[in-house]
């Protein structure tokens, strides 16, 4: 019992930082019509910037200018290529946007080498117990963050007119036009925001348990991708119970595969991806993607 | 207030959708555009609120000005700040926002807080039905009321110059009905309208001068209540057959049929 609380706990974390990464896909997806692959290069990014900065800077200032550096890029991204791209079916423009990222990753690579470095978190490795139940302190940290994120994220979405004008230009942007909402503006400032969220999520993902910033962190960031498209890619809620059921699978399948022996080693890894086959078999638009809405 | 000049707009560098119209919209009047599928009463609506590129139009000759502006190049937000508003065709409300939301987003042009202020107060006196669903999806509400939402919206952005695409399609008479009394109380708050038709009875009832399109020309223009009784605009949009009886018309009808299945 104390294991499967354990592995809950540590799954939700997990999952929040997911949650993050996925809600920016989700909103990306929504403003520009993109399914954006630039996400997993965006987010060593800014794990990179913050471990190389972290020394001669210090450590909060380096977090910051590590989230300013990846927003940019993601602005970039958006004005530099998307924008100008923009009625382009979204077949090119995804391809497109593999085309930045292994740009981007490519570079990033080489500078990082076969390196792990390391990103100094005050809160360190170390473990806290809760009641029996044990999760390192940067996951709890993360857990609180990416909440406290989520909810402003949702607040906002709900709320504000940057809000109202996304979800009003997601629904249907010729309409949105005649408003005078400008679509270039709701569409940068998306992939301002999905780079902020993907910079908190790479500061959480490269600590404990994980070593450091390597390569590898691009793979753990894909699996966001699979918690976007099963909760539906049109759906912020639907990022949200995505990402936290990737983080959980993962968490439970990596935490029992002595009885899951039969699956072989690593099958951790592998679930997010089987968690979502599964799913878009029963439901092909996600869990909360668009059904239609309308009274005719 | 508005004048269109000659203008000439083709799809794909290919289809000429209008070929050298020229119109005008005088301060505080309600103008008709009339016209069959295809006569390019939307295409001429997209040019002036600045929606063409979104559908691979271009205008390739002659100039749509609004008081002092050339609107022919701008975009369509910096259109709809200089007040000239469109209701979308088939009326295209926000069906996943609320009522209220979408009432919102149709002010997002306008940056003046108490215009904005002084628009939901005009809007609700119009419709109170959008008031008391303010909280409910709009997708939820019936076609006339998605309708109001519609112009409501448009009204948000206080336009001087509303541009409505066939407000009465796919509504019950009655409810046409309604709409031509809100387009007439519009106008008479002082807002300039053009409306775009195919309900001929409803657009010339309300309007002070009309247009007929036929395939991208200006074919009929005048006074809307002398158009009215002439006997083209009878004939084609008001259904009145002269002195042809109803015999007559069927023959004549299959008579095009035919013609078509020889040519």
């Amino acid at each position: 019992m104390t294991q499967f609380l354990s592995l809950l706990l540590n799954g939700i974390s997990l999952g929040a930082i997911y949650a993050l990464i996925a809600l920016g896909f989700v909103i990306i997806f929504k403003a520009s019509e993109v399914v954006s692959f630039t996400h997993g290069s965006l987010l060593l990014l800014g794990a990179y910037t913050m471990a190389r900065l972290a020394d001669p800077i210090g450590f909060l200032p380096a977090v910051l200018v590590g989230i300013v550096v990846t927003a940019l890029a993601a602005f970039l991204i958006e004005r530099l290529v998307i924008n100008r791209l923009r009625g382009a079916p979204v077949i090119s423009l995804a391809i497109v946007t593999i085309g930045v990222d292994i740009i981007l990753l490519t570079e990033l690579i080489r500078r990082i080498g076969p390196d792990i470095l390391n990103v100094p978190h005050p809160w360190g490795g170390d473990s806290v117990r809760i009641g029996g139940v044990g999760i390192s302190e940067n996951r709890l940290i993360a857990m609180g963050v990416a909440g406290v994120l989520i909810i402003a994220f949702f607040v906002a979405f709900k709320y504000s007119s940057w809000g109202v004008a996304m979800r009003a230009s997601a629904e249907d942007g010729e309409a949105a036009a005649l408003m005078g909402i400008r679509q270039g503006r709701v569409s940068a400032l998306a992939w301002i925001v999905a780079g902020v969220l993907a910079a908190v999520a790479a500061l959480f993902l490269v600590g404990a348990p994980t070593p450091g910033v390597s390569a590898a962190a691009y793979t753990v960031a894909l699996r966001a991708f699979p918690a976007a498209i099963l909760g539906g890619l049109d759906s912020t809620g639907g990022a949200l119970v995505g990402g936290l059921l990737i983080g959980i699978t993962e968490a439970m399948a990596a935490g029992y595969q002595d009885q899951l022996s039969f699956l072989g080693r690593g099958f951790g890894e592998v679930a997010p991806y089987v968690v979502m086959i599964i799913v878009l078999l029963v439901r092909p638009s996600g869990l909360f993607g668009t059904k239609e809405l309308t009274r005719v | 207030m508005l004048s269109i000049d000659s203008l000439r707009v083709t799809y794909g560098g290919a289809v000429e959708a209008v070929r050298g119209v020229s119109m005008e919209v005088r301060d505080g009047s309600v103008v008709a555009v009339l016209g069959s599928n295809g006569a390019g009463k939307s295409t001429l609506l997209r040019t002036i609120s600045g929606t063409l590129r979104l559908h691979r139009g271009r205008v390739d000759e002659g100039t749509v000005r609004f008081e002092d502006t050339d609107l022919t190049r701008r975009d369509a937000g910096q259109i709809v700040r200089r007040g000239v508003v469109q209701v979308p065709e088939g009326r295209r409300i926000f069906g996943r926002l609320t009522v209220e939301e979408n009432l919102r987003a149709g002010g997002m042009g306008n940056r003046d807080r108490a215009a904005k202020a002084r628009a939901v107060t005009r809007v609700h006196d119009l419709f109170p039905v959008l008031r008391e669903r303010a909280g409910q999806r709009a997708g939820l509400l019936s076609g006339g009321e998605q309708q109001m939402l519609a112009i409501g919206r448009a009204l948000m952005a206080s336009p001087k110059l509303l541009l409505l695409d066939e407000p009465s399609l796919g509504l019950a008479p009655r409810v046409i009905g309604q709409i031509g009394e809100v387009v007439a109380e519009i106008n008479r708050q002082g807002t300039a309208v053009l409306l775009v038709e195919q309900n001929a009875t409803m657009a010339l009832g309300v309007a002070d001068h009309a247009y007929v399109l036929d395939v991208g020309r200006v074919s009929l223009a005048g006074d809307a209540r002398e158009l009215a009784q002439t006997d083209e605009v009878q004939r084609l949009y008001l259904g009145h057959t002269g002195e042809a009886g109803p015999a007559q018309r069927t023959e004549q009808a299959s008579r095009r049929t035919l013609s078509r299945w020889t040519a």
